[in-house]
């Protein structure tokens, strides 16, 4: 049953389809017979999705996202779980700074962290190299795996852990028999997400990339400031399917709720 | 104790090389001498760069422009935002997770896809001025315009409203509410005396949070400001990728970042001190 009168549901109306049409009008043009952009009136047609495949160019970023997604998801994951369990075990003078700094990438603009990292990497005269574009995404996303890891390790109940202690389990069997299994779901929601914001990144990459090594966004980004046409529809249409197959992995795995607002 | 420096020291080697140091070279190199022959002067430093930051008008014209749009979205997302996140919570199950997440997931769905889509909407002979003309009327000017940057921002960044607001809403306990209404509390004064305090704390974190974020925002502006509508950072990159003056850049970065962190906290010190009048401690 709902509470809210009919002026509140007219209004929530408008929210949603003010929330959903930039992404349904983008994935209808994807689908237009025509040359210009325009919604398909006189029926559906593919060409605009084979004509991304035929462009080297976007092909090429995209496997770049895609493999510097999932690197750079998995490290953060290698160093944001040692650290969370750190930070949520063993009280020592700084984890608190700690904490704060491993957060910090998450309130600190992009653009700035761009800039910053553009002129370490001009100094080292590592500028656009793949290596280097790729720890700056883990220093971006290791927030996100960390707090969906702290969120995990919090919860859970300390006996198993003990009782194998006292057993004689060495720490690296309690780690794997013990402690992964359960904060499992937490480190695979944070890959996730880790995953999803590295790919989408697009402020700081911009300044970090060079032809070669330039991602999905920065390409599309490029792209859009030069010339629109219904390619580029075809292109987001292809993100917004992938980032809601993401999505519904996340959901599966972690609940996409707790993800968004922090449920339990 | 040791334990807990050794697993979190693979973290901190990173965040010292590519966050420590990084932004230590930008606050260094946003005192360094440009010239335009030969490039930025590394060994050499001057307060030129904040001094024109401070007196070219461009510049102010600028930050304010990206003040006012930032401060607007901000308006417009807690106008929105706020009733949505209220009316999301009394809905009844399975409409109120529906919606939340078809009205959150945008969210993690890339802003160049989004500022794309509004571009579509928008542009010169976009669905909306298509559909003007099919109706008889002049097709209007929207891309390009503050209007399209302020639209797609507020896109952009109802979720960060939403979010905190629907936490702090998770916590009001409807008793509360029934309670006002059974002792005759009409359901404006119910709003005013009982929710509005409680979600206060959550607007509050949301309106920090939207802030910040449209005033660094770079894809929007970027896309739907055309070249002559610059926010603070459009004009970073312009400074960086074209005019190549690195030093003027990174002074801007560098006030964009002081500027963003002085008005959070002292907005935070602002807010607070009320908050806690209120609660009377």
């Amino acid at each position: 049953m709902s509470k809210n009168g009919p002026l509140a549901l007219s209004f929530h109306a408008l929210v949603v389809v003010f929330m959903l049409a930039p992404l349904v009008v983008v994935c209808l043009v994807a689908f237009t017979p025509e040359n210009t952009l325009t919604l398909p009136t006189s029926g559906f047609s593919l060409r605009w999705f084979r004509a991304v495949f035929e462009r080297a160019d976007f092909i090429d970023a995209f496997y770049n996202s895609l493999i510097l997604a999932v690197v750079a998801a998995t490290l953060a994951t290698l160093i944001a779980v040692p650290a969370a369990l750190a930070i949520t075990r063993y009280h020592f003078p700084g984890r608190n700074f700690l904490n704060a700094l491993f957060l910090s990438p998450i309130i600190i603009p992009h653009l700035v962290l761009g800039v910053a990292m553009l002129r370490l990497f001009a100094l080292m005269g590592v500028n656009g190299s793949f290596v280097w574009l790729m720890l700056a995404h883990v220093v971006v996303i290791t927030p996100y795996v960390l707090r969906l890891v702290i969120a995990a390790a919090i919860g859970i109940d300390r006996s198993a852990e003990q009782a194998a202690e006292s057993l004689g389990a060495s720490r690296f069997t309690l780690f794997r028999q013990i402690t992964l299994p359960m904060i499992l779901p937490g480190v695979a929601g944070g890959w996730l997400l880790a995953f999803i914001n590295s790919f989408d990144e697009v402020t700081l990459s911009i300044f970090v990339t060079s032809p070669a090594t330039q991602t999905l966004p920065v390409r599309m980004y490029v792209y859009a400031t030069e010339s629109i046409d219904p390619m580029m529809a075809a292109v987001s249409a292809l993100v917004i399917a992938l980032t809601a197959a993401t999505m519904i992995l996340l959901d599966r795995v972690y609940g996409l709720d707790r993800v968004l607002v922090g449920k339990n | 104790m040791s334990r807990g420096y050794l697993l979190s020291a693979p973290a901190l080697a990173l965040f010292v090389a590519l966050l420590i140091v990084p932004l230590g070279l930008t606050l260094v190199l946003s005192f360094n001498l440009f010239d335009y022959e030969v490039g930025v002067k590394s060994d050499s430093y001057t307060l030129a760069n904040y001094a024109s930051l401070l007196s070219d008008s461009y510049f102010y014209e600028i930050f304010w422009r990206t003040f006012w749009i930032s401060a607007l979205v901000t308006l417009l997302c807690v106008v929105i935002g706020v009733p949505e996140a209220y009316i999301l919570s009394r809905m009844g199950t399975p409409w109120r997770s529906i919606f939340l997440i078809l009205i959150l997931t945008p969210l993690l769905i890339s802003v160049v896809v989004r500022a794309f889509g509004w571009s579509l909407l928008l542009g010169a002979d976009g669905l909306i001025n298509q559909a003007i003309a099919a109706l008889g009327g002049r097709p209007l000017k929207m891309l390009y315009t503050p209007f399209a940057v302020i639209l797609a921002l507020v896109h952009v960044m109802l979720p960060f409203m939403i979010i905190p607001v629907w936490t702090s809403l998770q916590k009001l306990d409807p008793a509360a509410e029934q309670a006002a209404q059974s002792l005759g509390a009409s359901q404006a004064k119910v709003m005013r005396m009982v929710v509005l305090p409680q979600i206060m704390p959550g607007v509050l974190s949301g309106t920090l949070i939207v802030f910040g974020l449209a005033a660094s925002s770079f894809a929007i502006p970027g896309l739907l400001g055309g070249r002559r509508l610059k926010m603070v950072a459009t004009v970073v990159y312009d400074q960086y990728l074209s005019e190549l003056n690195w030093p003027m850049g990174a002074t801007i970065a560098v006030a964009l970042l002081l500027a963003n962190l002085l008005i959070m906290l002292s907005w935070n010190r602002l807010v607070e001190g009320r908050y806690k009048k209120a609660l009377g401690e």
